[in-house]
């Protein structure tokens, strides 16, 4: 039992080892790519009085963004920063660390009840359309899903939200809103204040489950069919279990295996999705702050959420091997 | 080069081989209804594209001082913006923009594609894991977050640099698969064969490894020019993408989305749902070339020749 048991924390921690260091990797070259491509010091180009170099300088070396530092010096300086915990200051003097935290709330509140309802909903979806295969419901999944992924993440939600307010008009009462995370002045933590993040919730998480459905559905349907034609479900159903108990336990489970990988890469996709979602519903979030920095040549904010969209790689990578160490017993043996 | 026999095996079983494979490809393919309806519409839009302009009366950087902001109308078919330029024609040229950055992005991205994958599947030993480092590398980093912070470098360039860097970041899946086809068929008589008759390794390759995989290929191409036309829309809709002299779908979205919730939703809705319907188009076109050109993968629509 003990071997078992360590040959699955080895395998674990040797896929920790090489995440990290992918993630190290990416991290420093999304620095430099960020510190080479962006420009801060033409911030300063359109000021009427000029600045004087001296003080341009001066500001850009306090905010280590100063083209004339050498690169590498300005990225030794940025690392050792992080690896204290100091992700640097925004173009505008502020603390990275600062927004940072605040909008990464933003951002989870967004995308965690969509982005996990659209996942579960794919995955129902995608084994119900293959245990009815062929059937309508099969017919009618397949062609909505393929209509969704044909749809560019704008226009979706661009459409959504005018159907949102089409809707509101049509029931005349304000039901769903398009803009905003919550309406300013609310008492926090009310119950009105509950229902009214809802309300702001609705039509961005639409965005996030209908694509999660039709991303995840199709995947799963294909994973699902190869499952449900196999043997050991047959055996599961000779040995006494009804259908819908085979299916679940037997069929579901070993279906669910290779979609693991998926969730890992899924994430960098629900991020990027998420920066268009936050345009268009006016979110402050993670992917606003993407936009802006690129806009306004702010280095450490952008190499910072580089940082951060890695080690959410990282993490769904980590997570999917776990799931898949769960959901199969012969990587435990292996 | 003359005094290396070439290969010659294949030579008279290949012509008429290839003939009714063809054949038998367009057979599959025609059964498809929705497969040639998505021909259909991509061929008509390749045409309202690059042909409808010629028909038009508006050009698109041409200026109707008569009429800003107007709506559809028997002059301007799909209104005018703000500045009096023409809807319909800032969508035939953005729709140019839009169908030859997928083109040409496709064509590249597989090509990356079919030589790192089969180099690296060739190869194996260093150059394998220095290939598949690099893949999983490229696959933390979100393309549309590098291309996004490399947006200034190519800014006032030609768009082809943001063309090479959409391919540079679509390569990576598909030279996976073509990597582990590759090490199966390195294994095969034919490449023995080659191989022992001192054919050089880049010879066999494009001539003997890459030519069998091309069903595989030509899908995987097609599918990429939707996802290209995806990936530059989403660019271009934050500035990221084609820069202004320039306009793709993209770019004319991003410029009028905000429009749509107002009275002149025709802005955004004419560009969006011609988009729409090019890469649901392309799509089907794809789908329906995967069952005709590989019946056991299994399509999205149709039931094809399923296998179960």
């Amino acid at each position: 039992m003990s071997s078992y048991n360590s040959g699955l924390g080895i395998f674990l921690l040797r896929r920790v080892v090489y995440l990290a260091v992918v993630v190290l990797i990416a991290t420093s070259a999304n620095y430099f790519l960020a510190a080479t491509a962006l420009n801060p010091r033409s911030n300063f180009e359109g000021r009427n009085p000029p600045p004087p170099p001296a003080v341009v300088d001066a500001q850009l070396s306090s905010l280590n963004l100063n083209d004339k530092t050498p690169v590498v010096e300005r990225f030794g300086r940025w690392a050792d920063g992080v690896w204290h915990g100091n992700l640097g200051l925004t173009i505008d003097h502020e603390s990275v660390n600062v927004e940072m935290r605040r909008r990464v709330g933003v951002s989870l509140r967004l995308l965690l009840i969509g982005s996990l309802l659209g996942s579960f909903c794919g995955i129902a979806a995608g084994a119900w359309s293959a245990v009815n295969q062929y059937e309508f419901s099969d017919h009618t999944m397949t062609i909505l899903s393929f209509v969704i992924l044909s749809v560019p993440t704008v226009v979706l939600a661009v459409f959504l939200a005018n159907a949102g307010s089409s809707f509101n008009d049509a029931i005349g009462y304000r039901l769903v809103y398009n803009t905003g995370e919550y309406t300013p002045g609310l008492q926090a933590w009310t119950s009105a204040d509950i229902i009214n993040r809802l309300q702001h919730l609705v039509l961005p998480s639409l965005v996030l489950i209908l694509q999660g459905l039709a991303f995840y559905s199709r995947y799963q349907r294909n994973s699902m069919l190869d499952a449900v034609g196999s043997d050991f479900v047959r055996t599961a159903q000779a040995k006494g279990l009804r259908r819908p108990q085979a299916l679940v336990r037997h069929a579901l489970r070993t279906a669910l295996i290779p979609m693991g990988t998926f969730f890992a890469y899924e994430f960098t996709l629900i991020f990027i999705g998420s920066i268009f979602v936050e345009k268009i519903f006016s979110w402050h979030g993670m992917g606003e702050w993407f936009v802006q920095s690129i806009q306004k040549n702010d280095v450490n904010a952008t190499a910072a959420i580089g940082m951060f969209v890695a080690v959410l790689v990282l993490l769904a990578g980590f997570l999917s091997d776990v799931v898949t160490v769960i959901l199969d017993p012969r990587i435990r043996r292996g | 080069m003359s005094s290396i026999p070439s290969p010659i095996v294949e030579e008279p079983v290949e012509t008429t081989g290839h003939d009714s494979r063809i054949r038998l490809v367009l057979r599959r393919f025609l059964r498809r209804r929705l497969a040639i309806a998505g021909l259909v519409i991509v061929l008509l839009l390749f045409a309202f594209a690059y042909v409808g302009p010629h028909f038009y009366k508006w050009r698109y950087d041409q200026i109707d001082f008569e009429a800003f902001l107007q709506h559809p109308s028997a002059t301007h078919w799909f209104g005018t913006t703000q500045n009096g330029f023409d809807m319909l024609a800032l969508t035939m040229r953005g729709m140019q923009k839009s169908l030859i950055i997928g083109l040409i992005g496709a064509v590249l991205s597989t090509g990356i594609a079919a030589i790192a994958g089969a180099t690296a599947g060739y190869f194996s030993g260093w150059t394998d894991r220095a290939i598949v480092a690099l893949i999983d590398l490229i696959l933390v980093l979100p393309g549309f977050l590098i291309i996004a912070i490399l947006s200034p470098v190519f800014h006032g360039r030609t768009w082809l640099i943001f063309v090479v860097l959409l391919a540079a970041f679509q390569w990576m899946i598909t030279a996976r698969v073509i990597r582990s086809m590759t090490l199966s068929m390195k294994e095969r008589e034919f490449v023995y064969a080659a191989r022992f008759m001192g054919v050089p390794h880049w010879k066999i390759i494009f001539r003997h490894i890459l030519p069998n995989m091309s069903s595989f290929l030509i899908i995987d191409a097609t599918i990429n020019v939707s996802s290209l036309i995806l990936a530059e829309v989403g660019l271009s809709f934050f500035g990221f993408g084609v820069q202004p002299p320039d306009i793709s779908l993209g770019t004319l979205i991003g410029d009028h989305w905000e429009s749509a919730q107002t009275a002149n939703g025709y802005q955004f809705y004419f560009p969006a749902i011609l988009l729409v319907m090019l890469v649901l188009s392309v799509n089907l076109v794809g789908d329906g070339l995967r069952d005709a050109l590989d019946p056991n993968a299994g399509s999205a629509t149709g039931k094809g020749a399923a296998s179960r």
